[in-house]
């Protein structure tokens, strides 16, 4: 069981790490990269809040080895904010109170910012279906569909 | 947590090779929806994992004279953005589209859907009805088998140890011709199939039914093709004649089990409701083209 | 302070800032639990009892210590073996001595996933090797899962020694009924005597998971003089600091609990199960220790919510005047005493002015995980089978169902059978609201039904600390003890920006550790905003006066000469002298000339919280073929004081709506007949996703609890309560049938819609 050597881009820079061959890329974000905001509320691809892009595809975190991840670009939460500058999602789930406790934030943001990237209008079924990976428990999803579409409209210059 | 070594080989042999090879437990891995839920849950321990995505030609799909080749790891998401496909194969579409979330989609495959042998898996009813073959390597060469022929049992296939699919085959489709697919789930996400149905028909111009394929999923120790229910609307236009006599032939097939998702009862009488309802599907889609 | 009447008369209270801890939590910064390390930290973890009944007979840990890596191991006899106690923190009731056998297993597992034993190692994969060598020697013995086959004579015994309480004649043998609990008004006899129509039915209800997404995490380092340190997520420091202390035999004084950002708990974050065992592994090792439940760990040994059968029969004479209402509830408490069966008869009938009330409570206990509070804990059990049986009697009498609870609504001047008298409530102004909403009017298509429900919440006060303190540029931190579930940091600087006068940008408030904060009691009940808020806007009104004075002093008139305005001192008349304002950041520029840094800390025991009420309506469409059940539209209105910041208390509703369209729908524990929990995850354990939902139009109805200067009522649990009869009653208008069981999911729909009763 040696240790492998993955080279990797995380949100536009260069990263390397070393990892088991068993550990899952959150594994890797959380504890060598110390990128903590994609969260584990399973482990097993059913809650959505280790939400990351890998070449441009939503995929949970926690579900793909850390090796896998050799070559390619990730996308996380961290890298949602351009500087000091908050993304429209960010703002908008700020604006309407689109979080409580927070934790399944990150990996919503990142979702509905895969959603955006590929359809700038979604309706509010198209929203809803696309974030149903994203489990919280807290909002009843109310303010997290109406902070998407109004990010959408912004972004679109509505 | 244990001892797992990890390897993604660049060719085909190289990978037959390390899966003939290996020590202990290989197991072949494509998007790892299934496998890594597995092996962190303990209920499998491979020693080696050889990962297909580096494989040529593994992802993709290419239209061929003879209809579709899909690439074995081609995820779910890539499956549904082929618009080729989405036209002539709806229901496998469908099917596929619905493994789980966006997320899931981002990496399930259709091999690991069938190979991980699971009764509910949504792709494979609508792969049967779609008469759909894999393409099957391994150290005795390669071979081209009927997805219906590749799951003997839950969590268990017909292929060797050093064998792995590399790619499905769907046929071309002729006028008149379409499929569909329905599961029923609790939920409207996120949950794993109480009964999957997938209905695949061909029209003469009338609207008559002149082939037909219904297979169920979820009701049966693996995803069954049932004649009987084919045989209800081959010669039919979508009477309620012909839906009362699938419907019936659609439960007579079913032999569930009673546990956490669904009662042998309900499971039995939803398979009844979800064929009639697939088969409409199938026929309005034919029937418009 | 005083209440202010008058909402106008409010700048900050009421609007809809951004929170102050937002940009953190949006951009993943924000540190919950698991996001901690320490350096030379060991991961800890937990071996749990395979069996749902077993005597353990030798715990044999060799092995495990002998593994290279392995730097603790720790078992029962690490814990003192501590006496009956009634803990006092807590929500809801708690035994010491329970609580330490439900963290670590002593003698008998009485549970699947009842912790029998724990290591602590260099790497998560060591303790993984090192719990598969641990050796536990089981007699297995026979258990029980259902609340009634656990009461029934012959039921297996979990503990040898419960007597039930509360029972006539006390009972000679031990049984698994913990306690009887009975409240009476007036002559139930004699109202069912009255009565020309009665409905009755037995309802059940599954046990389901608070189901938080976060699960439990903290890392402790114990010190080589025992001055501790803890780090993590739960909804009280000083809850964690006291059942810790008391589990390992601490000083208080030496435990210093750091609150994480906490990812959800509703309820569920009130007890304590990792943090003693971190505690005792770090004591052991003598290095930090982290642990982390997996999801399937959180299922199966964190406490849900009891599942209940409840028997109800209500009476009323023709007009729908109720004359008699009667219950019985059996709540399974999980392996110990302790479910939430007394407020849930207190909840009962609270929302009706009724005078025959007769209702009995059985606290049962059964080899299941321990209950712990959920949101309005025991109510939506009741409000389950109360709302259900005030549909079939208002269809019974051919009245309309809002009609019939206006007919009997709870006011001011209400006498409850649990004996309080009600103060100013809001219940009637509610159902106005939710009789006069465009939903409850609007027409339905075939297969579709519509549904309405109330609930009722008490609300709590209780022991709350805060501290306001002025900067030298006159900005504002306020400090308190109550952990921020779902925004109550922004509530605080919103309250305290009310009464200083300011900009709520200035005010930046913090949560504390147990070392920096007055004692404060969880967060739970629907508390923080009420009590917490009470301690900071006193403490911001002492700053008031700090303030007052100081610019006496400067202007050189009596304190008494100057008022606070908009955040500035003015004299208080032209008597007073001709000053110009003196802004609150002119006055914190001279703080060190004046006297020294201003602020004010204030612990309190803030009583007077006051009652709140919801009215759901409910649209559903039902496949009759397959029994799904479709939420068309959904709203939740609610009598919520008076919102401080509105976009957090329709959250709070929306949010708790939605755990209740769970419970009714899909959430349940599913048992093998081994006693093992089937379903410990997401993938069947079925909370519900954002395309199974509706937007929740949550219609707020501000009746000020006038014993709280700005009208507060809690929000967050109320909304909980009506949402599983809501769903029922509009099934039952869909289909005719009337639904008694828990979940309604689709085999039970079906299955009703084919033998023609549910
Ligand atoms: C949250 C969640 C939701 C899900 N929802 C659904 C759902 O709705 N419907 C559904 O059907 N499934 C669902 N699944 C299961 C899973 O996603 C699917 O079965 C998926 O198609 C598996 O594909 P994969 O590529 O990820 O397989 P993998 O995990 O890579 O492999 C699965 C199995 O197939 C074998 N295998 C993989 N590739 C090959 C190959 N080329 N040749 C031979 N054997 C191979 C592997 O050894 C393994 O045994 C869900 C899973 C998760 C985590
Ligand atoms: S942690 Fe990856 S989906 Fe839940
Ligand atoms: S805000 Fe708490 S889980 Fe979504």
């Amino acid at each position: 069981m040696s240790k492998h050597h993955v080279t990797t881009t995380v949100n536009g820079e260069p990263a390397e790490f070393l990892c088991e061959p068993h550990h899952s890329l959150l594994d890797a974000l959380r504890d060598e990269l110390k990128l903590t905001g994609s969260k584990e509320g399973c482990g097993s691809g059913d809650c959505g809040a280790c939400s990351v892009i890998v070449d441009g595809r939503l995929v949970c975190s926690c579900l793909m080895l850390a090796v896998e991840a050799d070559g390619h670009a990730i996308e996380t939460i961290e890298g949602l904010a351009q500087g000091e500058v908050l993304h429209p999602l960010q703002r908008k789930f700020l604006e309407h109170a689109a979080l409580q406790c927070g934790f399944c934030t990150p990996g919503l943001l990142v979702a509905a910012k895969a959603l955006l990237d590929r359809n700038p209008d979604p309706t509010e079924t198209e929203a809803r279906y696309w974030l149903a990976g994203n489990l919280c428990r807290c909002t009843g999803y109310d303010k997290v569909i109406r902070a998407v579409l109004d990010a959408a409209a912004e972004m679109r210059g509505e | 947590m244990p001892k797992m070594s990890y390897a993604a080989p660049a060719t085909i042999p190289e990978a037959i090779g390390l899966l003939a090879n290996a020590a202990g437990l290989a197991k072949v891995m494509s998007g790892g929806t299934d496998l890594l839920v597995q092996f962190r849950s303990g209920r499998t321990r491979p020693e080696l994992i050889v990962d297909t995505k580096k494989l040529p030609g593994i992802t993709g799909i290419r239209v061929t004279d003879d209809g579709f080749v899909i690439g074995a790891a081609t995820s779910g998401a890539e499956i549904g953005e082929c618009a080729a496909l989405v036209q002539a194969w709806p229901g496998v579409v469908e099917a596929a589209n619905l493994i789980g979330s966006t997320q899931v989609q981002g990496r399930a495959s259709l091999a690991g859907n069938l190979c991980n042998a699971s009764p509910a898996a949504d792709s494979v009813p609508a792969m049967i009805a779609a008469r759909a073959t894999c393409v099957v390597v391994g150290s005795k060469g390669r071979r081209e088998v009927p997805v219906e022929d590749i799951v003997i049992g839950p969590g268990r296939t017909s292929l060797a140890r050093d064998e792995f699919i590399i790619a499905f085959h769907l046929p071309r489709r002729p006028a008149h011709a379409a499929d569909a697919y329905l599961r029923f789930i609790p939920r409207t996400e996120m949950d794993i199939a109480v009964v999957g149905a997938g209905v695949s028909v061909t029209l003469d111009a009338a609207g008559v039914c002149t082939d037909a394929r219904v297979a169920l999923g979820a009701v049966a120790p693996t995803a069954v093709l049932v004649p009987d229910a084919a045989a209800a609307l081959i010669g039919h236009t979508l009477d309620e004649a012909a839906l009362a006599k699938l419907d019936a032939a659609a439960r007579a097939a079913c032999k569930p089990i009673d546990d956490k998702r669904g009662t042998i009862a309900f499971r039995t009488k939803v398979a009844g409701v979800l064929a009639r309802r697939a088969a409409a599907i199938a026929f309005e889609r034919a029937g418009a083209r | 302070m005083t209440f202010i009447g008058n909402k106008s008369d409010l700048k900050v209270v009421g609007t809809r800032p951004v929170r102050p801890d937002g940009v953190e939590k949006v951009t993943g910064r924000a540190a919950f639990g698991a996001d901690m390390a320490m350096p030379g930290m060991l991961v800890g973890k937990i071996k749990r009892s395979p069996h749902a009944h077993a005597r353990i007979l030798s715990i044999d840990t060799d092995k495990a210590l002998a593994l290279p890596g392995v730097k603790a191991v720790v078992t029962a006899t690490d814990f003192p073996d501590i006496a009956s106690e009634e803990a006092f923190v807590g929500e809801g009731p708690m035994n010491f001595r329970d609580l330490s056998r439900n963290c670590m297993a002593r003698d008998k597992a009485l549970y699947e996933g009842h912790a029998v034993a724990a290591v602590a190692a260099t790497s998560s994969a060591i303790a993984d090797a090192a719990l598969d060598l641990i050796e536990v020697h089981y007699e297995v013995l026979p258990h029980v899962i259902d609340v009634e086959a656990a009461m029934a004579p012959g039921a297996p015994l979990l503990h040898d020694d419960l007597f039930t309480q509360n029972t006539e004649p006390a009972p000679a043998k031990p049984s698994n009924i913990a306690k009887r609990v009975h409240f009476r008004l007036g002559d139930i006899a004699a109202g069912f005597r009255e009565a020309e129509v009665v409905v009755d039915g037995r309802f059940t209800t599954q046990p389901v998971h608070q189901a938080y997404i976060e699960p439990h995490a903290c890392i402790a380092s114990v010190g080589a003089d025992g001055q501790s340190q803890l780090w993590g997520s739960s909804q009280g420091q000083f809850m964690v600091r006291a059942y810790c202390a008391k589990l390992l035999g601490m000083e208080i004084s030496n435990l210093r609990v750091i609150p994480a950002e906490i990812g959800g708990g509703f309820g569920g974050k009130t007890v304590v199960y990792l943090e003693p065992l971190a505690l005792a592994l770090s004591r052991k090792s003598g290095r930090p220790v982290k642990m982390v439940m997996t999801r399937e760990e959180v299922f199966r040994a964190s406490g849900p919510t009891s599942g209940g059968v409840v028997e109800v029969k209500i009476g009323a004479r023709k007009d729908g005047t109720i004359t008699a209402a009667q219950a019985v509830l059996k709540f399974q408490a999980g392996a110990f005493p302790g479910s939430p069966v007394q407020p849930a008869c207190m909840c009962a009938f609270a929302t009706y002015d009724l005078k025959n009330v007769d209702v009995t409570g059985y606290d049962v206990v059964s080899n299941r995980p321990k209950v712990a509070a959920y949101r309005a804990p025991g109510a939506p059990i009741a409000a389950f089978a109360v709302e259900s049986a005030m549909d079939d009697l208002a269809r019974k009498l051919g009245m309309d169902p809002i009609a019939l609870r206006e007919k009997n609504a709870a006011k001011a001047g209400t006498k409850t059978a649990y004996g309080p008298v009600f103060p100013e409530i809001g219940y009637q102004q509610t159902l106005a609201a939710a009789r006069n909403h465009p939903h409850y009017k609007a027409p339905l298509g075939p297969n579709q039904g519509r549904g309405v429900a109330t609930g009722f919440w008490f609300n709590i006060g209780g022991e709350s600390s805060a501290a306001v303190y002025v900067n030298e540029d006159g900005s504002v931190n306020v400090v308190s003890g109550s952990p921020d579930i779902g925004g109550s940091r922004a509530s605080m600087a919103m309250m305290a920006a009310e009464v200083l006068g300011i900009p709520v940008e200035h005010v930046r408030p913090i949560v504390a550790d147990t070392a920096s904060v007055g004692f404060t009691h969880m967060t739970g009940g629907s508390r923080v905003t009420y009590a917490t808020g009470m301690a900071t806007v006193q403490a911001a009104e002492k700053v008031v006066e700090q303030l007052k004075q100081r610019a006496a002093m400067i202007w050189d008139i009596p304190p008494d000469a100057v008022e606070w305005k908009d955040g500035e001192a003015v004299p208080a008349g032209a008597n007073a002298g001709g000053f110009d304002p003196l802004p609150l950041a002119a006055i914190a520029l001279k703080a060190g000339k004046t006297g020294g840094p201003i602020g004010a800390e204030v612990s309190l025991n803030a009583q007077g919280a006051g009652p709140g009420f919801g009215a759901h309506i409910c649209d559903v469409e039902v496949d009759r073929e397959t029994g799904y059940v479709k939420i068309l539209r959904y709203t939740a209105v609610q009598d919520v004081g008076r919102a401080i910041h509105p976009g957090y208390v329709e959250g709070q509703i929306q949010g708790g709506a939605t755990q209740g369209i769970g419970w009714a729908l899909n959430e349940e524990y599913v048992y093998d007949a081994k006693g093992r929990m089937d379903n410990a995850g997401f993938l069947d354990y079925r909370v519900p996703v954002a395309s199974d939902l509706p937007m929740i139009d949550a219609v707020l109805v501000e009746v000020p609890n006038t014993r709280h200067p700005f009208g507060v009522r809690g929000v967050g649990e109320v909304p909980i309560v009506p949402p599983t009869a809501a769903v029922g009653n509009a099934i039952r208008d869909a289909l005719g049938i009337r639904m008694h069981h828990l979940p309604m999911s689709p085999p039970k729909v079906r299955a009703a819609v084919d033998t023609g009763s549910g």
